[in-house]
């Protein structure tokens, strides 16, 4: 998002520019993290479980013990991001007086408040934030978010809602684009978007921030599926570590990515992989309750 | 050379696309760079910010080293915080391969993490200092073109160029740097021969 002069982009959102064409992956301690790095990760996201474990496991799920997330932020030398509740603003503190680089208001974890997200605004570390819609990234961003993901379903390994969000951004960004100024502020309310930022959505036709995606991504076919469909760079959860040979899957993931737009170069990345990929859930087996997109609003 | 240079912008990982209304501002023509083929069709070089152990790692994963370090021989080249970095003869925290084709010695996040993350006016012009490196050392052939803090940000050696902060964030075209690489893209100087074997 470009600050009130208009003519730079802030230092908060210009971290996500250079994670772009990436792949930031889910870590659990300091050697996961260190294959990550070793794989060509652009950052990791440190955290107590992977998402597929928050699942079966269940039990609030909250911020990691800061002893963890120093223990891997003194392990690489590339970016750590770390999770808080949506709404959990005194995690973010925590987050935040620790040094990491980026902050996840994440649905992965049980949620503090159901009513309002962190004022991201107030922080000077930037926050990514799970959208399902463009109304829902635009509020996000509204509240100061410095880059947008899908939320896709995470810890399942099934990359269909992933495919739904990221196809439904890009579906209400070009109705934006058809509407006249007269009709944008109706478009805002009926969204419940922020107008100012839809104003900027119709000008630039994308997201004022990078939009990245997440959620199930398990396989290089599926980060690079996403990219097509416009993601900038590819976060992956329980993909990686979920698999029978992580460095594998995080070097090929990584490779996909890279040339996600090959099919060649993708198919010589999905080549050679000897484990299996995590064996993933279908999303028809989860109730209501159990899908983590509907947390956050 | 005459007309529109044809600057190449190394598209393995980081802010890529940001550098195209910078370079067609500046009179050049953008291409991203990816395969050997696009290294013999552009003129000149950015690498750009993003995470220089992505690139490394990538460079090696699609065997482009050899097809980089002959073009980076004959053409000029700019490397931007990362990049920077991959071009630096010597680097540090942690220690790591390179091009080796300036001679610098760059230490990686030296400022800190990302709150320490910053942006400054270089001749009025603001630019960004993202996780930045820092140059510590400077061989005594490299010219100075900006400082912060008495170290410097800025610097070139023959076709050789790096800068340790980010005017692609910039959204005033062109920056005067990518105005004075087009220059060099369009006349290279000598001098950007690497230093040495890494």
């Amino acid at each position: 998002m470009t600050e009130a002069s208009g003519n730079i982009i802030n230092i908060k959102t210009g971290l996500a520019e250079m994670l772009k064409n990436g792949v930031i992956m889910d870590v659990v301690n300091a050697d996961q993290a260190k294959i990550a790095e070793d794989a060509g990760a652009v950052a990791v996201m440190a955290l107590e479980r992977v998402p597929s474990d928050i699942r079966k496991q269940g039990g609030v799920a909250r911020m990691s013990r800061p002893e963890l997330i120093e223990e891997i932020m003194k392990s690489v030398s590339i970016p750590v991001m770390a999770k808080c509740r949506i709404g959990h603003f005194a995690e973010a503190q925590i987050l935040e007086a620790l040094g990491v680089d980026f902050i996840d208001e994440s649905e992965v974890l049980t949620p503090a408040d159901e009513d309002y997200h962190v004022d991201k605004n107030a922080f000077k570390v930037p926050f990514v934030c799970g959208a399902t819609c463009l109304a829902e990234a635009l509020r996000r961003i509204g509240e100061g978010a410095a880059l947008i993901r899908t939320k896709g379903e995470a810890g399942t390994g099934n990359i269909v809602e992933a495919v739904r969000h990221m196809r439904q951004i890009n579906q209400d960004i070009r109705r934006v684009l058809t509407l006249d100024e007269a009709e944008l502020m109706t478009e805002a309310k009926n969204l419940g978007a922020p107008y100012e930022l839809l104003k900027i959505v119709r000008k630039e036709g994308r997201l004022p921030v990078p939009n990245f995606s997440a959620g199930g991504v398990a396989t290089p076919a599926d980060a690079s599926l996403v990219m097509q469909l416009g993601a900038e760079t590819v976060f992956v959860g329980s993909g990686i570590f979920k698999s029978e040979d992580p460095p594998a899957y995080a070097k090929a993931i990584v490779k996909a990515v890279a040339h996600y737009d090959d099919p060649k170069m993708v198919l010589e990345a999905s080549k050679g992989l000897s484990g299996e990929p995590m064996r993933g859930i279908d999303i028809h087996e989860l109730e209501t309750e159990q899908r983590l997109a509907n947390r956050g609003w | 050379m005459a007309g529109k240079p044809v600057i190449g912008v190394l598209a393995l990982q980081g802010a890529i696309q940001l550098h195209r209304p910078h370079i067609e501002a500046a009179g050049g023509e953008y291409l991203p760079v990816r395969t050997a083929g696009d290294f013999e069709r552009a003129d000149a070089f950015i690498l750009p910010g993003g995470e220089s152990t992505t690139m490394l790692k990538l460079i090696d994963a699609f065997g482009l080293e050899e097809t980089m370090r002959k073009a980076f021989a004959e053409k000029p080249v700019w490397g931007i915080c990362a990049g920077a970095i991959l071009l630096a003869e010597t680097v540090r925290n942690p220690e790591q391969k390179s091009f080796g084709l300036l001679p610098i010695t760059v230490t990686r996040n030296a400022y800190g993490r990302q709150l320490e993350s910053i942006q400054q006016e270089i001749g009025g012009y603001p630019v960004s200092y993202i996780r930045a490196p820092v140059i510590e050392a400077v061989g005594p052939d490299v010219e100075v073109l900006a400082e912060r803090e008495g170290q410097p940000v800025w610097v070139r050696r023959g076709s050789a160029m790096a800068s340790t902060f980010h005017p692609e964030l910039t959204l005033r075209y062109p920056s005067p740097m990518h105005r004075t690489f087009a220059d060099l893209a369009r006349s290279p100087l000598p001098g950007s021969k690497p230093a040495g074997p890494h």
